[in-house]
This record gives structure tokens, C-alpha cells and sequence, in this order.
């Protein structure tokens, strides 16, 4: 009897049962919170709610009214500006660095602590420290001009065309560190043997890394681009800390536009309107590469 | 600080049951009162209420009302409810209220006829919702203040502006002598605010309630209120290098002189006390922008939510009529700097400007303010607007005007 049942092929929902189970709760925490609160939230940005949520449908109004706020439009091309660069700048920057470590230097450990520290800052402080070093009185400009450099002007954090690279600068002081750590593991991955061929093959050493060593590190690649873009579409706690979206509205980025309005403004609706565009953004994104990487892979 | 205070209140809420005191019953209150001047009038306010037999656990929340009003709304609506809390009176707890989260305080006002004793009216109609009382006003915050450095203009060797339009003319001599006109903080609300005040100094109060109250875009898109961009495009000329954030730091800047003077409401006088100033030597003020002396009744009320326990509710009630007591009122009012909400008080310590203030008020020149007259949402997007148009220059007055007009117009 108990052969024969042995001999049945399980069932595939039963494989890894103890799996299974330990995982509900996760399941269900995406399920509710993240999938739950996501509807729910995209549901009621088509209402009036203000400051209680009400379920008094008002159409694309919130919408309407969203895209037509300057300071939405503001925060829009300042989200574009900050991550199109910060992208752009700690990748390159990062893997420099880790290219540069990976050279075997002398005191190799002491810098790579140097510049992981600043990620072991909250963007809180590193959005208070640059604020200090870019006031104009007290920060650089302040020194460079009590070095004798009178006309030396560095004032950022008040000049409002320029202001979103102010906050650049402080992110990417907080966060090519870790970018660096990622590259430098992958590098450290990549087979001493590959070196040797293509040093024996005569290849320059920045060829080297152009053509074999960034295609192999593909996946530490994608796993770093995922971190900063999910870190730049929430940026909000190191504008606070630096700028609190001023001069004027000049910084303002779309996080900070949800938290104004739901919470400052008491318009649920406004606030739940600009973070279903939030999401939609990320979505249109995401949803063309997934499927690229992950459709891809299925087939193979 | 903080710590301090909340470390005082747990070790009294240990030590009360073993006082004696036997129907002491905890009421938990909130508010966003945290600088030095604002916590010694909390502090009155505790005292009286401790006296009664109850006890005042403090609930204090830094960060001004934009961090704590979130805080308060979230335990108000998510279904832990402080014993009372503070709110601006007016629009702020609007939607509290109509949801039945509130308490009605209608039997304790009829009780302590409050119709009669608070003064003036409007302040008690901005607490009144459907014919029923929710909030019971503390004080008096007006808006239209002009406060001006002596020292600065002896420096610049003009005198001391009379009003808005002299300060104007003496932008330039202030400006060779290396003071900043008229400082204006970084923080959305004060660009905001100042407008405001311009448009009621300028326009007077017709013209603040045509468009405040009645919400006519057509006139808000008008000559009238053109001529208060006007006045506001001389403003943010003159506070081009003010360069700090805190309403706090632009008011230190007129108390030291590097700034000639700054619209800020009354509360910016306690800087000057604490900066051991005196109101007519070294500093002046001007209500109403010296065009237009009059008083906005803004201000501070305490809510009660609705609570299920009844000898707290009973403490509520004794909480509301200490808040109104005659004695409290006056030494709450002295510590705050602000003006008390009952004509029948003495405050004989008043200093100058204090004195100014409770003069308007005896003679009736008040009228209600944006707090009470706008819901917060419109308020946002007046600060949107005026913390863009002070930042970029380059923004004209008549763009300015007509998405305020378009704000006036959606206004609810």
C-alpha cells in the first residue's frame, strides 16, 4: 500500500511543503499590503477624499489638476535631471573606483572603507552636512574666498536653476560607495585565468575591460541598477535635509510633492493621484526590461 | 528637553495614585508648543488644569503644526485619540468634526456663557460647526505685523518708516549700507503669509474677504489685487539676500540689525523678549503694515475628541472651562505673547506693541484670517505659488496673478 503511494508522482503544489509554508506569511504580506494597498490606493485616486478617504468618485479630476500644478511639472523634470545623472555618474564612478581598487594597491582596505562610509550615513545627515558645505557663507565658497579667491562664487543650494545638482552632488557622495563595493565584488568574481589570456593575447588593459570584463559582470550590473533607480524614484528624506524643495519650489521632487498633499494639504485624492503616476512611471520601466530578462531566461 | 518633560510627566503619573488625590483622572493632551517661550505658557496651562484634581500629561510634538497636525490627525482617525488637542481654529479639524470624531462642547459653552465672554465673536463662529461648539480658543495670533530695527535704519541714516510705502522708498539706502530690506524666510508659509498680510494692508478688509471669502477669481484676477503683486514684487526684491530658512533666523536677523524688518505675526515678539529687546528703543512695530491697523483673528483652540471612557470625557469638560478661566488666560497670554480671548481680563504687563495690539481690539478693527477662511488644500497651493514667485525673480507679477486667480478660483 504505502509503495504504491511512493510510487504516485506528488502533487507539484506539495513539493517543498516546509518551503511552502514558511513562505505564507511573505505571500500574504505582498498580497495585502503591497498589491492590497497598491488597488486600494489607485482606487481612491479617482475620488474627492481629503483629509478621511471617501468613496465619492470624482473621474480623472485629481489627475487633471496634477498635471497642470507647476510644482508637479517641477518635480517631474527635477526626478528626470537628479536620475538620468545620478545614474549615469555613480555607475561610472563607481566602477572606476572599483577598477582602481581592484589594481592590487597598496592600503586597499582603508580606502575601500573611506568610501563605503558616507552610505553608512542616513540621507538625513548627508543631506545636513552638504547643506553646511554648500552654504555660501560657511561652506566651501566661505574658505575659498578666505583664501584670497574673492570673485569665487559656489552657492548651489541658492540658485534655483541650479539647485538639483547641488542634491546630486550630495547623493552621489553618500552613494558611489556602495556601487563601488558591488563592482568591486564583481570584479573580484571575475577569473584570473580570463586576465592572463587576454594579457598573453596582447590586449590593452582598458580594451580588457571594455570588451570581456563589463560583458561578464552583466548580472552585478543589473542587480546595482535596480538598487540606484529604486533609490532615486523615492528620493524625498535628502532634499528635506537639504533644501526642503526651496529656493522657492525649485528642488522639489514627486515624493515630496505625495507627502505634501496627503498630509499637508489634506487631499488624499491629490496625493494618492501623484503616487499612482509614481507608480505608473516605475511600471513602464520595469515591465519592458522583466520581461526582456526574466521572458528570456524562461525560454532558455 | 524633551525627554525631560516626558520624564516628569511618567514619574507624576506614578507618584498621582499614591497623592491622594482620588478622581485625578490623566488627560492626555497635544500640542506643537516646543520653544522656550511657548513651553512656559504650556506649562500655565498645565498648572491650572492640575489644580482642578486632574492631571495634564504633556504631549508635546516638535517640528512646528505642519509635522504635528499629521501626527494628531493620524491617532484622531486611527482610533487613538489624546484627551485633547491643539489645532489653529478654524478649517484645520473641519473634516474631523463632520466625520463625529470630535466632541461637542455646546453644553459646556452654554454652561460658561461663552457666547458672551469671548471676544471677539468671530472667534468663537470659526469653533462653531452646524450651530454646535467643538474648539475652545486660547489666544489671539495676528498676522499683520511690520517689526523694524532702529538700529538698522540709524545705520543707513534714515528714519524709522512709518509704513510699508517709506520702507519701500528706503530700500535703496539700506541696501548701500549692507542691510537686507525686509527678511523673508525660505519656509513656504512665510512668503505666503506675507502676501496676504500685503493684500490686507493694501487692498484693506473688502477687498481681503472679496477674495478670501467669497473667492471671486474675476476679482482676484483684477486691478485691485494687481496692485498687491505689486507690493509683493517689492517685497521679494528687498528680501533678495535674506538667504535663511526658520521664520526664526529672518526675525534674529532684524534683531541684529542685518535686516532692517520683516512681516511676521505677533509670535515673532518673543524672539525680541528673549533677545532682551525692548518694544520703541530698539525695535518698532507696525500693525497692519502701518497702512491699515487691523487684527486677524487667527489663532490657537484646543479640540476634544470624542472619547468612549466617561470620566475622561467629564475631565474634558473641566479641561474646556479651565482654558477659558479668566486667570489662566491672562498668565497663558503673558508667557506666549499673544492676546487673550476675553474682554474682561487685565493685562497691565502688556508691553508696547501688545498694547497696540489690544487697543485695535478693543476698538473691533478685526477680520477673520486665511486659516479660517480656506481649506488647507488651497492654502498648500498659495504656498506653492509664493514660495516660487519670492524664489524666482524671473517669474513676473502677472503670471503670478493669474495662477492665484486660478487657485482663488478652485478654492473651496
Amino acid at each position: 500500500m504505502s509503495v504504491s503511494m511512493k510510487s504516485e508522482r506528488p502533487s507539484r503544489l506539495f513539493r517543498n511543503l516546509n518551503a511552502k509554508i514558511a513562505s505564507v506569511p511573505m505571500i500574504l504580506t505582498a498580497l495585502v499590503v503591497f498589491v492590497g494597498g497598491t488597488a486600494w490606493t489607485v482606487l481612491y485616486s479617482f475620488t474627492n477624499s481629503r483629509l478621511l478617504p471617501r468613496l465619492n468618485f470624482v473621474g480623472l479630476d485629481q489627475y487633471y489638476r496634477l498635471w497642470a500644478a507647476p510644482r508637479w511639472l517641477v518635480s517631474i523634470e527635477n526626478l528626470l535631471i537628479y536620475g538620468v545623472l545620478s545614474l549615469i555618474f555613480s555607475l561610472v564612478i563607481g566602477f572606476l573606483l572599483a577598477a582602481m581598487l581592484d589594481r592590487k594597491i597598496r592600503f586597499e582596505d582603508t580606502f575601500r572603507t573611506i568610501f563605503l562610509y558616507p552610505f553608512a550615513l542616513s540621507f538625513i545627515v548627508t543631506g545636513l552636512v552638504w547643506q553646511w558645505l554648500l552654504n555660501p557663507e560657511f561652506g566651501i565658497q566661505g574658505v575659498i574666498r578666505g583664501l584670497g579667491w574673492e570673485s569665487f562664487n559656489f552657492d548651489p543650494l541658492y540658485n534655483s536653476s541650479i539647485v538639483i545638482y547641488g542634491v546630486l552632488i550630495a547623493a552621489l557622495w553618500q552613494g558611489t560607495g556602495l556601487v563601488m563595493c558591488l563592482m568591486l565584488a564583481g570584479l573580484r568574481g571575475i577569473d584570473e585565468d580570463i586576465w592572463k589570456a587576454a594579457r598573453v593575447d596582447g590586449i590593452p588593459t582598458w580594451r580588457t575591460y571594455v570588451s570581456i570584463i563589463i560583458p561578464m559582470m552583466r548580472p552585478v550590473f543589473i542587480t546595482t541598477l535596480v538598487i540606484i533607480a529604486s533609490g532615486i524614484v523615492k528620493v524625498y528624506d535628502l532634499v528635506v535635509a537639504q533644501t526642503s524643495g526651496g529656493p522657492g519650489i525649485a528642488s522639489e521632487v514627486p515624493a515630496k510633492y505625495v507627502y505634501d498633499y496627503m498630509f499637508f494639504a489634506q487631499n488624499l485624492g491629490q496625493g494618492f493621484a501623484a503616487s499612482t503616476m509614481m507608480l505608473l512611471t516605475v511600471v513602464i520601466v520595469i515591465v519592458p526590461w522583466a520581461y526582456l530578462e526574466f521572458g528570456r531566461r524562461g525560454r532558455t | 528637553m524633551r525627554f525631560k518633560m516626558m520624564a516628569a510627566a511618567l514619574a507624576a503619573s506614578v507618584t498621582l495614585p499614591f497623592a491622594g488625590v482620588a478622581s485625578a483622572t490623566d488627560l492626555e493632551v497635544t500640542h506643537w508648543w516646543t520653544s522656550g517661550g511657548e513651553a512656559a505658557a504650556v506649562a500655565e496651562l498645565a498648572k491650572a488644569f492640575d489644580a482642578t484634581g486632574n492631571h495634564w500629561i504633556d504631549g508635546a510634538i516638535a517640528g512646528s503644526g505642519g509635522t504635528a497636525r499629521p501626527i494628531m490627525i493620524s491617532r484622531i482617525t486611527g482610533g487613538d485619540p489624546m484627551g485633547a488637542t491643539q489645532f489653529n481654529h478654524g478649517r484645520q479639524a473641519e473634516e474631523l468634526v463632520q466625520a463625529g470624531l470630535m466632541r461637542d462642547l455646546t453644553d459646556v459653552a452654554t454652561k460658561g456663557k461663552w457666547t458672551e465672554v469671548v471676544r471677539p465673536k468671530s472667534l468663537l463662529d470659526s469653533c462653531t460647526i452646524d450651530g454646535k461648539i467643538y474648539c475652545v480658543p486660547v489666544n489671539i495670533h495676528s498676522w499683520q505685523w511690520l517689526w523694524l530695527s532702529n538700529e538698522a535704519f540709524e545705520k543707513a541714516g534714515v528714519p524709522v518708516p512709518k509704513n510699508w510705502d517709506e520702507l519701500v522708498a528706503a530700500a535703496p539706502a539700506l541696501e548701500k549700507a549692507g542691510i537686507v530690506p525686509l527678511a523673508v524666510g525660505g519656509q513656504p508659509w512665510q512668503s505666503s503669509g506675507a502676501f496676504d498680510v500685503l493684500m490686507a494692508a493694501i487692498g484693506g478688509k473688502d477687498t481681503f474677504l472679496k477674495v478670501y471669502e467669497a473667492k471671486d477669481a474675476e476679482f482676484a484676477a483684477g486691478p485691485d489685487i494687481a496692485k498687491v503683486f505689486k507690493a509683493a514684487d517689492d517685497a521679494r526684491k528687498m528680501a533678495k539676500n535674506t538667504n535663511v530658512q526658520d521664520w526664526n533666523q529672518a526675525t534674529n536677523m532684524v534683531i541684529t540689525g542685518k535686516a532692517a524688518a520683516q512681516i511676521m505675526g505677533d509670535w515673532a515678539q518673543g524672539e525680541f523678549q528673549v533677545a532682551g529687546k525692548t518694544a520703541g528703543k530698539d525695535y518698532s512695530c507696525l500693525p497692519g503694515l502701518g497702512l491699515n491697523p487691523m487684527i486677524a483673528t487667527g489663532g490657537d483652540a484646543f479640540y476634544f475628541p470624542l472619547l468612549k471612557d466617561e470620566e475622561k470625557s467629564k475631565a474634558q469638560g473641566v479641561l474646556a472651562e479651565t482654558l477659558l478661566d479668566p486667570k489662566t488666560q491672562v498668565a497663558f497670554n503673558l508667557k506666549k505673547g499673544s492676546l487673550p480671548v476675553r474682554g474682561d481680563v487685565d493685562l497691565n504687563a502688556a508691553n508696547d506693541c501688545m498694547k497696540k495690539g489690544l487697543d485695535i481690539l478693543a476698538k473691533g478693527d478685526v477680520m477673520p484670517w486665511t486659516d479660517q477662511l480656506l481649506s488647507q488644500d488651497t492654502q498648500k497651493q498659495k504656498e506653492d505659488l509664493f514660495s516660487e514667485f519670492f524664489a524666482n525673480q524671473s517669474m513676473t507679477p502677472e503670471d503670478a496673478q493669474k495662477r492665484f486667480a486660478d487657485i482663488i478660483g478652485s478654492a473651496d
